[in-house]
């Protein structure tokens, strides 16, 4: 009896996990942000399985700038789109780059960064240059689902492909030696080559961004037509780029200015 | 009187048939839910063909393709290999030596008491921790492709469930048929392969089956490990369309596959059992 | 050695504590899988031994098509599919703002329907196991047709169905693994973070292979007592 007892309690308490969110007023602005949470330096989790990272001090910079209380939620990259369109979240601050195929489904805020793309390898490969030549019948790896992803399959048809969950993965996988190269952007590869864990490899050289598949650089997604939250993101960044704040948290992580040029 | 009381059946005394064409409540909800059913599909239908955009079936169909040749090729391979790998297993679990048999019973205890998908994650990025080991002994050309770790990992997984279904076949022939074959004069291993065997396959044939939809369905997490099959490339394709029909149609492929093996099953079946019929 | 200990631990940089947190998620959903599945699965047994031939499709139509599709599918499916259908739903109503499917529910649906398509089977054959005497026995001494299911079938029934539906738990317990793909933080999503941050795959991975062991021996435990106890009434009878 007792079993079944314990095992409504569990339904219920599930069943209120079954939560309506209403719409937000507009005075007091309540976000729920979500991020990936495997894209070191931008975003990753700590043991406790707290999202931290650029994009997070970022994230919460913004939300001070526009006085916003923000709840932060990690969530799988291939899913990411999918559950901001159907309203698990109303934005996306996961490096996100605003591509033109993303533009059809979602809206962006202005870019908050951007760098360009990077080839590395393992220290003793002898793969000579980052050229679609040079890398033809080599396998790369690339995380899924991303603008490195699309750009590796537009450009370097020649080499095995495979694509990977996380950039986590491909990391493991190219320290192990089962893969001759990968793909991803210049700061996450360099973050990680300075580390112990890339110890095994060197950054072959970097890629200069193709428009029509990189976009602009990383912005904040929100849900298709909802530019007035967009827009509030633009501004914000534009503020915090002026009042010192972007550069604060910048220099805390990198050496370079990551915004990229003005545009 | 008494006569006709005796001769009377109680059953249908008790229960007289129901007039037919009544619309009584099971009918009702039965006639309700087949309705449903039918709406569905036919919302599916209706939603398939609205959405049909022949660029992206263009641009995806292909995929969808080599997806399906990936999961085929792997399912078959480890099916194959994992009844080779089965039998010395099923005969360590029917073994007498205590050794043999504990061991085949933890191999066995171990492949099916944790998920399939840890045991992939195991095989790929566990074993992979091991490259200078693996190197050492040869062994690192195979487990360097994602799809061997694959490969191993199901054929491994499949082998112990084989096992128990070879196992439990064998176990429901009858002892006097190896007495019978004893008793003739024919020696042990002749009398498993000729006697025992064909009899243990007919009991084997349905679970069989079984085994093979299961590993199908269980295949569906091999691009975890960049193994791009029919369901890797269709999370691709929703992931970059975020178009919702991406899984219908996965979703048409696997039930069309499942069922003709199902058919093909059956067929066999019959086939195989006919001399049983009398 | 000693560093494996301090990554598992509950200490500084140990993962114990989200590990832990992850076999609580695992064994709660898998609880709360279990009632959902076993119903749907009672009722669409007795929606196929039913004589009505409608009924009878309707059953095995749910059964075809949710044994036919891949659990991460079906996982997929109602993940997304549900979520969008609930919204069009209601915008449909004219309720504007978001109703949220949260990963712990789209899980429990999608794994306990998978459930009860098997559970159904077995239930099924549980049915034909008992006598039509029983139901006969029932209705003779007046109870209704309810009654008689609910105070003399079920009794039997979950007796006879206890192993086929104790080896379709070990199965759910297992097949919980799979909603790591849709974000939830169960074991093997926990143990996959922790793999991948420290490098120590094969550590994590075995460690969460174990920990899906140690789970499916304490089931079987559950299980045999259940049994025996059922078992005990049985021969009261």
């Amino acid at each position: 009896m007792r079993i079944t007892k314990r095992l409504v309690l569990a339904i219920s308490a599930a069943a209120l996990a079954f939560s309506m969110g209403a719409a937000h007023a507009e005075d007091a602005l309540k976000l729920t942000i979500a991020s990936e949470g495997a894209y070191p330096p931008f975003n990753n989790l700590t043991p406790d399985g707290k999202l931290e990272g650029f994009d997070i001090d970022i994230g919460n910079a913004l939300c001070v700038e526009m006085k916003a209380e923000c709840t932060w939620v990690s969530q799988d990259w291939d899913g990411m789109i999918p559950a901001l369109q159907a309203g698990k979240f109303d934005a996306v601050i996961a490096s996100m780059s605003i591509t033109p195929e993303r533009l059809e489904k979602v809206d962006f805020s202005k870019k908050y960064y951007n760098t360009p793309p990077a080839i590395a390898v393992p220290k003793d490969s002898d793969i000579k240059d980052i050229t679609p030549e040079s890398l033809k019948g080599k396998t790369l790896g690339v995380q899924g689902s991303t603008s490195h992803s699309n750009y590796a399959q537009a450009k370097y048809s020649g080499s095995d492909i495979k694509m990977y969950p996380t950039s986590d993965e491909y990391k493991l996988d190219i320290s192990n030696g089962r893969i001759d190269a990968v793909m991803d952007d210049v700061v996450v590869l360099g973050q990680w080559l300075d580390s112990d864990a890339g110890s095994c490899c060197k950054l072959l050289g970097t890629i200069t961004p193709d428009p029509a598949i990189h976009g602009p650089g990383a912005g904040v997604t929100v849900k298709k037509g909802n530019t007035a939250l967009a827009d509030k993101f633009t501004a914000a960044i534009a503020a915090i780029r002026a009042n010192g704040k972007y550069k604060e948290i910048n220099d805390k992580y990198f050496k370079i200015d990551v915004y990229g040029g003005e545009d | 009187m008494t006569e006709s009381f005796i001769n009377a059946r109680p059953a249908t005394v008790l229960r007289p048939p129901a007039p037919p064409k009544k619309w009584t409540r099971g009918r009702v909800v039965g006639h309700l839910l087949v309705g449903l059913w039918i709406a569905l599909l036919i919302g599916l239908l209706v939603y398939l063909y609205s959405a049909w955009n022949p660029e992206l079936i263009a641009k995806y169909g292909p995929t969808y393709l080599a997806g399906l040749k990936t999961t085929i090729g792997l399912v078959g391979s480890s099916i194959l290999l994992g009844a080779l790998i089965s039998i010395p297993v099923a005969l360590g679990r029917m073994s007498k030596n205590r050794i043999a048999s504990s061991i085949a019973y933890a191999y066995v205890y171990f492949f099916r008491g944790t998920p399939l998908i840890a045991q992939v994650f195991l095989f790929y990025y566990g074993l992979g921790s091991f490259k200078p080991q693996l190197e050492a002994v040869g062994l690192w050309t195979f487990f360097r492709e994602a799809w061997y770790c694959a490969l191993l990992a199901f054929a491994l997984n499949t082998a112990a469930y084989q096992a128990e279904i070879l196992r439990g076949a064998v176990r429901s022939v009858s002892l006097g048929q190896w007495e019978g074959a004893a008793s003739l004069g024919i020696s042990k291993f002749v009398t498993f392969w000729k006697v025992i065997l064909p009899q243990a396959l007919i009991v084997a044939l349905r679970p069989y089956g079984n085994e093979i939809i299961l590993m199908i369905k269980g295949s569906a997490i091999v691009a975890l490990i960049t193994v791009y099959d029919l369901m890797g490339y269709t999370r691709l394709a929703y992931s970059r369309t975020f178009d919702f029909q991406a899984y219908l149609w996965a979703a048409i492929i696997y039930l069309i596959l499942v069922e003709i093996i199902r058919h093909i099953w059956d067929w066999l079946e019959r086939r195989i059992t006919r001399h049983l019929i009398r | 050695m000693e560093g494996s200990i301090a990554l598992l631990g509950f200490g500084e940089g140990g993962w114990g504590p989200s590990i832990a947190s992850g076999v609580l998620v695992t064994v709660s959903l898998a609880l709360a899988t279990l009632p959902v599945g076993l119903a749907i699965g009672f009722f669409v047994a007795l929606g196929k031994q039913s004589p009505e031939r409608s009924v009878k499709l309707a059953a095995n139509m749910y059964t075809t098509i949710f044994r036919g599709l891949p659990e991460l599918l079906t996982l997929f499916v109602v993940y997304f599919g549900a979520q969008i259908g609930i919204q069009k739903l209601g915008q449909l109503l004219g309720y504007q703002g978001t109703i949220e499917i949260n990963s712990f529910i789209a899980g429990m649906f999608a794994l306990g329907v998978v459930f009860s398509s098997y559970a159904s089977e077995v239930f099924l054959s549980a049915f034909r196991a008992i006598p039509k005497g029983q139901y006969e026995g029932g209705y003779a001494i007046g109870l209704s047709s309810g009654q008689t299911m609910r105070k003399v079938i079920l009794p039997q029934l979950i007796r006879i169905a206890l192993p086929g539906l104790a080896n379709l738990w070990m199965i759910l317990l297992k097949d919980t693994a799979l909603v790591s793909a849709i974000g939830l933080a169960d074991i093997l999503r926990q143990t996959g973070v922790a793999a991948r941050v420290t490098k120590h795959a094969f550590l994590f991975f075995g460690v969460a292979c174990m920990i899906y062991l140690v789970l499916a021996i304490l089931s079987s435990f559950v299980i045999d007592a259940i049994e025996r106890s059922s078992a005990k009434s049985g021969v009261k009878r």
